[in-house]
């Protein structure tokens, strides 16, 4: 039956309503957009978190290419899916739905599967014939070596300990961290063209880099010297300071810490110095800090740790005065603005020796004949392009003020790489493009599986009180790729094809490859119901000059 | 205890596809080649949940018949802002007679197609819920009655929205319409059990009877698929929130219908001969406000001249619901922590 | 073959050797027999392949026959009196979307008061609901009538109505020839429709038409249904040719020869009437029958012509609209609307009222006579000391 057959008016031809375009109704548009997900946003090493799930969420087809995701920020994934503390997941959208995404346990099955077959980033970048020098083998140093010499540039790095590593190999215990781990991705930074120069002391920057003709230099030296604050102490008492008493362990030592330990700080540090103590057999290891439980820097999740391991804690308590077997211990009081305050309430523990963990300071003498850079409260300070005062000389990691972790140093690394890459070109750095944060609220978290967190598995207390094997175990493959599946894709389609579905108009439209998406105009009425099914946040409506 | 489920996407089947998942395992709506029975260039309000009900019904019904279907539509919206001449907006075999007959007129289609020995083309009659439960409901009932071959669809937006929202007899308690203004004591439509006719479709035994939201596309489609599978009488009540005769946002109908599963005021179930076999729990439990002050039409329960024993009452309702068929499930709160 | 049938029995048969496929009746007196038969008949295989349809309500029959004819089947249905009013809504629809339904209505009056008796109130009152209509005078023509009906029907997609006379012919047994198969075969091709519902080649099929096209519409369908003016007579010839009996038409004349007066009438009624006329004629008087079979659409020009010249005209009236009149006697005086003749409308045999030739007669003898005024209404046989008596209580009370 030709259309012209068929009676007038009353009977119409299919899909005739086509030449209707009701797209004229509208007076705003839905439009896809990208929107940063809180998790990479929060990622101090600035990784693309959202986008290497995505990739993982394919399993086996798409973890390589997940890992090499993170190699683009960060060329520590085994070691960071260890020691992070994650503050991407302290940021995931999840969070608020029932548990934010294992982030770092996917990362860490990712690095390790990298190590376990060889995966390898790609060769060092065509060389630029300009030379950096790099003070000190940190996170921060390796990091930024790495990518110095990705962007082809020659890195010396220069570090005056024996091994590479710095804190990570220094201060993290093994239970944390093991070592096997570490200089296998050391060594494949290495293995790019890194020059690294063992037990090679900067004394004097300006004349190193003049010596050895360095175009630039970052300092990342860290922060090796253990804080101590002055205890009234007898002769005979046994004070010493973690970051010493961890190195000491690391190097294969065994201090003598007695019997009954008492940790005073209450960073990571404490608690990494009061769980060290447990295994080389303190009965006793108790960690006095002087504010509450809820505001002790240190991650929960250690303390939790460290709890399980017998760890015992005293909040709200101060050290006053420390005798060959015993410590005073004032108890604390919290003001209204939440400061402790004395309340002039001792009592007399018993303790062997005491480990004090109050923080680190910088050995910056490198620096000392540099006017130019500001080295105020011990720290060195740095524009926004992390250059010190002195043009070339860039610093990183914990020798600058702010938050000391191994993610924040990783993360210094690569934007001094980059910023040290525009300086040698004569560039101004690029500003990155804002993004707007993909929020809580802008997610339609209904179509999101219920699916619980697969938590890590934990070595079980007993064992791990007297040994240094590694505490955390990492995710199995299913469990890996489940909590890579539990990512919402914050802000980012993930091609879920719910547009197309939900639209009453039948304006939205699979194009070319399958989940990739086109909304027709002609009939989009604009009624913003992709916008709110959306899961993800990654459509939004914009307004129609009319 | 199962730790993981590898199916286990981000969305599982909430949404309409995957990348992830087999096409053959993502939703009708999810496939490029969908029939998009009504397409584009149809007249219905922006977010109009009839229209994406019958896309989302057909389509999958489409598919379920090897695209060998013929519709039957009763005068209501859906009609009305589908085929004003010149246009169509159907890409399949549709024809429209009259509002209270679609019912008989399918059984014709059925009853010509069985004589002209032509029984794999499958017939659908789709109604909104004037034309299913009150003036259709004699055809209907007769269709049930002698187990015609017909799936029947009805939208229900739960007014007559085509005539300017006046009641029908699915109009939910309280509710404002054009001929139930909220005033007096009992303000908007009169309380009542409405015609639930899911239970009286029940009541003829036919073969199977459901009914879906436009919020959860995988459980209409599916229903549409197993009710493909069956010959004879079938019913489907599909509800379709209506922006415009519920003063709602057009971006709110599915979560609209969302809400109106999990506060239990729309039951979503299946029956096979009468006999429930299958009901959806409720997933996110809401109390019935969060679904009402969506819409303009219960305004009048809320703000300081507003209604609150009106509201328990619906409330009260929605619980009858939840207990007739047992819509709230105690899951083991003990998931798949493995530690 | 000649056979002793009753009227419905003969119809149902007849309708069965047109092959409906599919059939959709309620049961209404005195339409019963008929649908009672051909439920028989499906149920016995005799008529297959066909889908027999016991619907909920006329409404639903017709309508289940809207859905079959668009899906390319033919489709029948039977009815009367309330169970057309019934249908009314669906009567229109069917024409509208041109689907050659048929239906036998086997006149009855409507309610209320309630009457199960014949006249053609029915049928009248859905004049112009876009079917055609023809009137059966006989059983025979009745049965002819339907294989006419069909033909006509899916030639010009439009439903049709065979009207008879509820019990006078529906209850009759007479001697009635059913055509046979091969003679209907030959005279109906199988269906082959217009438009159909059809998933290989989808069409929307009931769009909504606006202003902008709807008079149009309108228009095609009058064009359309004044086709069925040449249709009727050439499907009639045929008939004739193939069964050598004149049966149909549009209208049809009897010893009109030098008449001066005639009488118009349709349906049953007729055979008494030309009974009178015969005696009347044997008398001398000039007097004749026009026989309208095809009564909608009205055949103007045909009726006209059998008018032509007469001095007077009869409209005998099976129906009556209060407060408008006739409507057989309406569309006769506007036929005659520039013509001299005076027209007698006449109201006869409400509600089963039979119209007997002594009435007839002394009708026939007072118009001749001169004491029918042309200008009113005249009503057979209506009883004046009851209309007088009831009429006067009314104005009692009133006062
Ligand atoms: C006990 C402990 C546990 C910690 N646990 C965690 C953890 O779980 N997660 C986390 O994110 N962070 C942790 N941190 C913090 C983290 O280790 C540091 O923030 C991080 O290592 C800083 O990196 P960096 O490269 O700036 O300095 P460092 O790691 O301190 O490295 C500096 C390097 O420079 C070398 N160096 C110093 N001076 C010179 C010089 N003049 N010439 C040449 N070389 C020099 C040092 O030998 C060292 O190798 C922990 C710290 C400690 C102490
Ligand atoms: C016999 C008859 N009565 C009334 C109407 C007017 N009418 C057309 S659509 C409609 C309401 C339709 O309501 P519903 O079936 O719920 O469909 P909706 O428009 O809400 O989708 C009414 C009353 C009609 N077309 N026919
Ligand atoms: S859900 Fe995924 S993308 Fe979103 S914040 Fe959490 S980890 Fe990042
Ligand atoms: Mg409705």
């Amino acid at each position: 039956m030709s259309e012209h057959d068929l009676p007038f008016a009353i009977t119409l031809a299919p899909a005739s309503s086509r030449a209707d375009l009701t797209g004229t109704w509208r007076t705003e548009r839905a439009s896809y957009v990208t929107r940063q997900a809180p998790c990479g946003n929060a990622c101090p090493a600035g990784e693309a978190v959202r986008d290497w799930l995505y990739d993982a969420e394919e399993g086996d087809a798409g973890y390589e290419r997940a890992w090499r995701r993170i190699m683009d920020a960060n060329p520590f994934p085994a070691v960071m899916g260890r020691v992070c503390y994650h503050p991407c997941e302290t940021s995931c959208n999840r969070g608020q739905l029932d548990e934010s995404v294992g982030i770092n346990s996917v990362e860490r099955f990712l690095g390790d599967r990298a190590l376990e077959l060889g995966w390898r980033p790609p060769p060092a970048g065509p060389p630029t014939g300009r030379k950096v020098l790099v003070v000190g083998a940190g996170p921060a140093g390796l990091a930024a070596a790495y990518h110095l010499v990705r962007l082809g540039h020659e890195v010396v790095l220069k570090e005056a300990e024996s091994r590479p590593g710095g804190m990570m190999r220094w201060g993290i215990p093994r239970y944390r961290l093991p070592r096997t781990v570490l200089e296998a991705e050391v060594q494949r930074i290495l293995d790019l063209g890194v020059r690294l120069e063992l037990d090679t002391r900067v004394d004097d920057l300006v004349s190193t880099m003049s010596e050895e003709h360095f175009d630039a230099a970052l300092v990342c030296v860290g922060a090796q010297i253990g804080r101590r604050a002055y205890i009234p102490a007898g002769s005979a008492a046994h004070v010493l300071d973690a970051v010493s008493v961890l190195h000491g362990v690391a190097a294969g030592e065994q201090p003598l810490l007695g019997r009954r330990v008492a940790v005073y700080g209450g960073g990571n540090t404490a608690i990494d110095a009061a769980r060290t103590a447990k295994r080389l057999g303190a009965e006793d290891a108790l960690v006095v800090y002087r504010r509450t439980r809820e505001r002790m820097p240190a991650n929960e999740i250690e303390v939790q740790e460290a709890e399980e391991e017998g760890v015992r804690f005293r909040w709200l308590s101060t050290i006053g005065e420390v005798e060959e077997s015993s410590i005073v211990v004032e108890q604390m009081e919290l003001d209204e603005a939440g400061f402790p305050q004395p309340t002039g309430r001792t009592e007399v523990l018993a303790a062997d020796s005491v480990v004090l963990a109050l923080g680190q300071d910088s050995d910056l003498s490198l620096l000392a004949g540099l006017d130019d850079v500001d080295l105020g409260r011990g720290v060195v300070h740095t524009t926004s392009a992390m250059m010190t005062g002195q043009p070339g000389v860039f610093a990183a990691g914990d020798v600058t003020p702010g938050d000391r972790s191994v993610t924040v140093a990783i993360g210094h690394g690569r934007v001094a790489a980059g910023r040290i890459d525009d300086w040698l070109a004569g560039l101004a750095p690029a500003p990155e493009p804002p993004r707007e944060l993909a929020a809580f609220d802008m997610l339609n978290t209904w179509y999101y599986e219920d699916a619980p967190r697969a938590h890590r598995p934990r070595l079980e207390a007993v064992r791990r009180q007297s040994t240094f094997d590694e505490v955390v175990e990492g995710l199995d493959a299913d469990n890996a790729l489940y909590e890579a599946r539990r990512c919402m894709s914050c802000g980012t389609c993930f091609s879920c094809d719910n547009c197309v579905a939900v639209c009453p108009d039948d304006a939205v439209h699979n194009i070319g490859m399958p989940g990739t998406y086109e909304i027709d105009l002609d009939y989009c009425k604009g009624c913003g119901i992709c916008v709110a099914e959306c899961p993800c946040g990654a459509i939004e409506m914009l307004p129609e000059d009319i | 205890m199962a730790p993981t489920d590898l199916k286990l996407y981000q969305i599982g089947t909430f949404a309409a596809g995957n990348r992830l998942l087999d096409p053959g395992d993502r939703s009708v709506q999810a496939d490029p080649g969908r029939a998009s029975s009504i397409t584009s260039g149809h007249r219905a309000c922006q977010g109009c949940g009839e229209a994406l009900g019958a896309r989302f019904v057909l389509d999958a019904a489409m598919r379920a018949a090897g695209g060998e279907i013929v519709i039957a539509n009763a005068t209501g919206c859906l009609e009305v802002f589908s085929t004003p001449y010149p246009e169509s907006a159907w890409q399949l075999a549709w024809v429209h007679s009259l509002f209270g007959n679609v019912a008989a007129v399918a059984t014709g289609v059925a009853a010509a197609l069985k004589a002209q020995g032509r029984e794999h083309v499958r017939v659908v009659a789709q109604a909104g819920d004037g034309g299913t439960v009150d003036i259709g409901l004699g055809c209907l009932s007769g269709m049930f009655e002698r187990n015609d071959d017909v799936l029947f669809v009805c939208y229900d937006n739960q007014g007559y929205m085509n005539t300017g929202v006046q009641r029908s007899g699915a109009t939910p308690p309280a509710a404002r319409t054009a001929n139930t203004r909220p005033v007096g004591s009992e303000p908007g439509n009169v309380f009542g059990q409405g015609k639930d006719l899911p239970r009286i479709a029940m009541a003829h035994e036919i073969p199977y009877v459901a009914t879906a939201t436009v919020a959860d596309l995988r459980d209409l489609e599916r229903k549409v698929e197993k009710a493909m599978s069956l010959r004879g009488a079938r019913y489907l009540h599909v509800l379709v929130p209506c922006p415009l005769g519920w003063a709602s946002a057009s971006q709110d109908t599915i979560r609209l219908a969302r809400l109106a599963t999990q506060s239990g005021l729309f039951p979503v179930f299946e029956a096979e001969h009468g006999v429930v076999t299958a009901t959806t729990p409720i997933r996110r439990r809401v109390p019935v406000e969060d679904y009402l002050t969506l819409q303009g039409r219960f305004a009048h329960l809320f703000g300081p001249d507003g209604r609150p024993d009106v509201v328990a009452r619906i409330q009260a309702g929605a619980d009858r619901n939840i207990d007739r068929y047992d819509l709230v499930t105690v899951v083991d709160p003990d998931g798949v922590d493995h530690v | 073959m000649l056979r002793q049938l009753e009227g419905s029995r003969a119809v149902a048969e007849t309708v069965a050797r047109c092959r409906p496929q599919v059939i959709a009746a309620y049961p209404i007196s005195p339409q019963t027999h008929i649908v009672e038969a051909l439920s028989d008949l499906v149920r016995t295989g005799e008529l297959e392949p066909c889908e027999y349809l016991m619907v909920e309500s006329e409404f639903g029959a017709l309508s289940a026959c809207i859905g079959a004819s668009a899906a390319g089947s033919r489709t029948y249905t039977a009815t009367a009196s309330q169970g057309l009013l019934f249908m009314a809504e669906a009567l229109p629809n069917a024409s509208g979307l041109g689907l050659p339904v048929v239906m036998t209505v086997a006149n009855r009056a409507i309610g209320a008061p309630i009457n199960i008796w014949n006249d053609h109130s029915d049928a009248m009152s859905q004049r112009d609901a876009g079917w055609v209509q023809l009137f059966a005078e006989s059983n025979q023509e009745a049965v002819d009538l339907h294989v006419q009906a069909f033909v006509l029907a899916e030639r010009l997609s439009l439903p049709v109505m065979v009207c008879m006379d509820g019990f006078v012919l529906t209850h009759a047994v007479e001697e009635i020839d059913v055509p046979d198969q091969e003679v209907v075969d030959s005279l109906l091709p199988p269906f082959s429709p217009r438009q159909v519902l059809d998933p290989a080649a989808p069409v929307t099929i009931g769009a909504m038409v606006g202003p902008e096209a709807f008079t149009e519409v309108k228009y095609l369908a009058a064009a359309q249904q004044l086709r069925v003016l040449d249709e009727v007579p050439v499907i009639a010839e045929a008939f004739e040719q193939a069964t050598g009996r004149s049966s149909g038409g549009l209208v049809s004349s009897y010893r009109m020869e030098e008449a001066t007066i005639a009488v118009l009438a349709m349906g049953s009624v007729l055979g008494s009437v030309k009974d009178v006329v015969d005696e009347l004629r044997d008398v001398g008087v000039p007097i004749g029958v026009v026989a309208v079979s095809c009564y909608r659409p009205w055949p103007l020009d045909e009726v006209r012509a059998a008018l032509a010249g007469l001095e007077q005209v009869v409209v005998l009236n099976r129906a009556f609209a209060v407060g408008s009149g006739t409507m057989l006697g309406q569309d006769v005086r506007l036929t005659l609307a520039t013509s001299a003749t005076r027209v007698h409308d006449v109201v006869a045999g409400l509600g089963g009222r039979p119209v007997t030739r002594a009435s007839i007669r002394s009708l026939l003898a007072a118009v001749i006579g001169g004491e029918v005024d042309p200008d009113r209404l005249h009503f057979l046989d209506l009883d004046q000391d009851v209309v007088a008596r009831e009429l006067g209580l009314a104005l009692a009370k009133e006062s």
